[in-house]
């Protein structure tokens, strides 16, 4: 029984140079980098060392706590650097591609056919299991847990977001291989959130054995937690997997083909960008060659899209999760009575600039603070863009002074910074509100286990 | 722009130098002319254009409809009360001569609110080392527009130093205080010095020049005097009708009377969205809703004055519209906002009617309102938590 959900909180922020539907190049990768700072809270036990040699699917580091959950190489090659931190933090494993590139072969089965542990260790030891996320803590899923249910969100709503049907069009198959494994994993059901605003790819709304539920409204609705909350909320106890239809493709390859084949679809996009349009490229890829040409001076290089994204220098490596690759202009002047112009192009939620006559303007928006980190005045501007029945500024509020209990109380199960993103980009006060909620969920993570 | 820039650059003291208020001086007027271009480091990576400093700009912009009116009105008071017009005049006759009267009288009030305000709030920044928080620019516009125009400056500038010290700094500055600031200034003045903020010499200013001479029969009442005394009719007779009070060529506090110049501002607070229009409408209903039982109470002539007039006399519309929408002294919850506003409409009347003493009402409601927020939200976010936490039992 399908369920429609209207998000009606949120803003959608139009940015110059959203990415063209085609393909415009493929990148074959030189050298891959996979970075243990992508996974919050990740105490990474490397397998391999400098000069070691690797195939595609060959793992590079696994999970301290839960060993069995392997990092495994996206390409073959070898390992040419391991980049270091302060106190011997690991940043990056580097590997150079090979030419061609060689596999490492796992099981080759029809998930219906297989057992849930055999997918799991399938799953496991070649290196797709990090797709999985979990409600609670915005961690990656434990496999010794049962989940409640599994959502797969097949929607990005996020500024110069990928279109996963796009990315997805054509490859039904896989797509349902990696369906027909996740369904094996959980007692409960699978649901695929496919976008309500648009009409969704039909390798979505074709899909079998999972509950597809049409979500519309702004962004976030695109963003799980927020999915999850308006089908079913999750409580103190409970377990949910997350994941991103996009990754799905990837596990259904593995059980189709054998082999953890890390390329990807990237949407390469930003007002900095030449040409913005989609590329094929592979996971944790350099993005040095793509860049080279295909970009204007002055650009900010983020993996990832420019609410929740990392920055990256142009020799830097895309991160495990993102799909896009954003190139805005980097801000970085003062401006003479900023807070006294009429503003046509500066993008606001509020309505104090000129500009929010003007509804569907894209903005190119640059790096800009717009201002300085001050403590919370205005009420009332997170919760217009927050579309939870929990109250943000409170719970941000609850976390800043490390009170466990009232955490709880207020939902902390439930959200993940990335729920945050737009809370972080209206706020008057310019407060960090992603950051204060990774320390929140890792706090609590800390205290429960 | 850059030649001002690169002064600025050139002359900028030491963040950690002997002289921290130097550089909290520097810092406030860089600031000033500046948004600094500060990048977003982690986190987002893009930012709304919306800053503290604008959304403050926009109240003060939403004050000056108030401010110039009420420039014009002490002119136009006083004028009156020297018999040089009267009530048969066009309102615009002797606009010059009123404004600039007004003006004289009106911003050395406003010069010293906000120098000792803006003064204290650089030394703090200096001792705390952080850099001038916005707070103050809309405040320091507040206190003026609700003293009587005869209030000698030095009481304004001692109840500034009181309000923003034990009113503000002391909770921690801006977005820390608990009870609204430009209120805390004028109890301040009204309970340390009553008889410069009450009774019926304080509200018209009646300075006398050589030759001059006040009209028979003068009285420097408001309207909410009048009214106590003899309800509608004695409003009426003054000139106070409920028209006549909604324009606002009435006596009282220097920006208070007049409902249009507080409704334009209040116009622009909600297209702008920086006001709460649930924490307005709330106000303006509690205290229609108070006003209406008591006109069926109908007990004294007070009572009896029409439930929509008594929401234009007094601070009544100018506190709905600017004291009690702010943010850090409100209820901060969208549902606690209509019952923050409500009680404040709600008291503001009843303090007002039952007690004479208190013509203020409207003062003492939002005070009081202010230190009831933090319970209101505390009661919404419970029924909150009790949602949740029902969600699991109902599974189990």
């Amino acid at each position: 029984m399908s369920k429609d959900v209207k998000i009606k909180k949120g803003a959608n922020i139009k940015l110059k140079g959203a990415a063209e539907k085609l393909h415009s190049n493929t990148f074959a990768a030189t050298e891959i980098a996979l970075k243990p700072t992508d996974f919050p809270t990740l105490k990474p036990k490397l397998t391999v060392k400098q000069g070691d040699k690797v195939k595609a699917g060959s793992p590079l580091f696994f999970n301290k706590e839960i060993e069995e959950v392997l990092f495994t190489s996206p390409v073959s090659g070898e390992v040419t650097e391991i980049v270091r931190g302060e106190k011997r933090k690991i940043l990056e494993v580097r590997v150079k591609a090979d030419a061609e590139i060689q596999y490492e072969s796992f099981k080759q089965a029809d998930p219906n056919s297989l057992s849930r542990e055999e997918i799991k260790e399938n799953m496991l030891k070649s290196g797709v299991w990090p797709f999985i996320k979990q409600r609670p803590y915005d961690v990656i899923a434990n496999p010794n847990d049962v989940p409640k249910s599994i959502h797969i969100t097949a929607m990005d709503t996020a500024p110069l977001a990928p279109d996963y049907g796009f990315i997805a069009h054509g490859r039904k198959e896989e797509f349902q291989a990696g369906l027909d494994a996740l369904v094996k994993l959980t007692d409960g059901k699978v649901h695929l959130n496919i976008n309500g605003n648009t009409n969704a790819d039909e390798v979505f709304t074709g899909a079998k054995n999972v509950q597809i539920n049409r979500i519309s409204g702004p962004h976030p609705a695109g963003n799980v937690g927020i999915q999850i909350h308006h089908l079913e909320p999750i409580n103190k106890g409970e377990v949910v997997w997350v994941l991103k239809a996009i990754d799905v493709l990837t596990i259904g390859k593995l059980f189709k083909d054998g082999k953890f084949d890390a390329t990807r679809s990237v949407a390469f996009a930003g007002s900095k960008v030449k040409k913005p349009s989609y590329i094929k490229t592979v996971l944790g890829a350099n993005i040095a060659n793509i860049v080279k040409d295909n970009v204007e001076e002055g650009g900010r290089y983020i993996s990832g899209n420019p609410l929740t994204g990392t920055q990256i220098d142009e020799n830097g490596f895309m991160s495990f999760y993102d799909y896009q690759l954003s190139v805005i202009p980097e801000g970085g002047n003062n401006q003479f009575f900023g807070w006294l112009k009429p503003g046509l192009d500066k993008f606001s939620l509020s309505g104090t600039f000129i500009s929010t006559l003007f509804q569907n303007k894209e903005y190119d928006l640059n790096t800009n603070m717009n201002g300085e980190e001050r403590a919370f005045v205005v009420t009332g501007e997170y919760e217009k863009v927050f579309p939870m029945d929990i109250y943000p500024v409170q719970l941000i509020k609850s976390i800043l002074v490390k009170d466990i209990d009232n955490m709880e109380k207020l939902g902390i199960y439930e959200v993940a910074p990335e729920d945050f993103a737009l809370c972080e980009f209206a706020c008057t006060s310019k407060t960090p509100a992603q950051q204060y909620v990774r320390e929140g969920l890792d706090l609590i993570r800390k205290e429960m286990s | 722009m850059k030649a001002l820039d690169n002064f600025f650059q050139k002359i900028k003291p030491k963040a950690d130098g002997k002289f921290p208020l130097a550089h909290a001086v520097w810092d406030g007027m860089y600031t000033l002319f500046f948004v600094p271009g500060h990048t977003n480091k982690n986190g987002v990576h893009i930012r709304d254009g919306i800053d503290l400093k604008r959304t403050m700009v926009m109240v003060i912009f939403a004050l000056i409809p108030s401010l110039l009116f009420g420039i014009y009105n002490v002119g136009h008071q006083h004028f009156l009360a020297l018999g040089e017009i009267t009530q048969a005049n066009h309102v615009c006759d002797m606009f010059w001569d009123k404004f600039i009267f007004g003006a004289l009288k009106v911003l050395p009030i406003v010069i010293v609110s906000y120098g000792v305000g803006l003064g204290i709030e650089f030394v703090f920044a200096a001792i705390n080392r952080h850099p001038i928080q916005e707070g103050f620019l809309v405040s320091g516009m507040l206190i003026p527009l609700i003293l009587p125009v005869d209030i000698p400056l030095w009481m304004v500038g001692v109840a500034t130093l009181f309000a923003v010290v034990i009113g503000k700094e002391v909770f921690g500055g801006t977005g820390m205080n608990i009870v609204n600031v430009a209120l805390t200034a004028r109890a301040f003045l009204f309970f340390a010095y009553p008889t410069k903020m009450s009774g019926d010499a304080v509200w018209v200013n009646t300075s006398l020049e050589e030759g001059q001479k006040l009209v028979d029969g003068f009285s420097g009442a408001t309207p909410l005097a009048q009214a106590y005394k003899g309800g509608t009719e004695a409003l009426v007779n003054m000139n106070a009708s409920i028209m006549e009070s909604a324009i606002g060529f009435i006596p009282g506090s220097i920006g208070e009377t007049s409902a249009l110049a507080i409704g334009l501002g209040a116009i622009l607070l909600l297209i702008t969205g920086i006001a709460s229009w649930r924490i307005m409408l709330s106000t303006f209903v509690g205290g229609y809703v108070m006003g209406w039982l008591f006109n069926l109470w109908g007990a004294n002539p007070f009572m009896q004055v029409d439930a929509l007039h008594q929401l234009m006399l007094g601070g009544f519309a100018f506190g709905a519209v600017f004291m009690a929408t702010d943010p850090v002294t409100g209820s901060q919850t969208n549902s606690g906002k209509y019952i923050y506003g409500f009680f404040i409409g709600f008291f503001a009347i009843m303090i007002r009617v039952f007690n004479p003493a208190y013509p203020e009402g409207m003062m003492l409601a939002v005070l009081f309102m202010n230190i009831m927020a933090p319970l209101i939200d505390h009661y919404v976010i419970a029924a909150n938590i009790k949602r949740r936490l029902k969600r699991v039992t109902v599974k189990a």
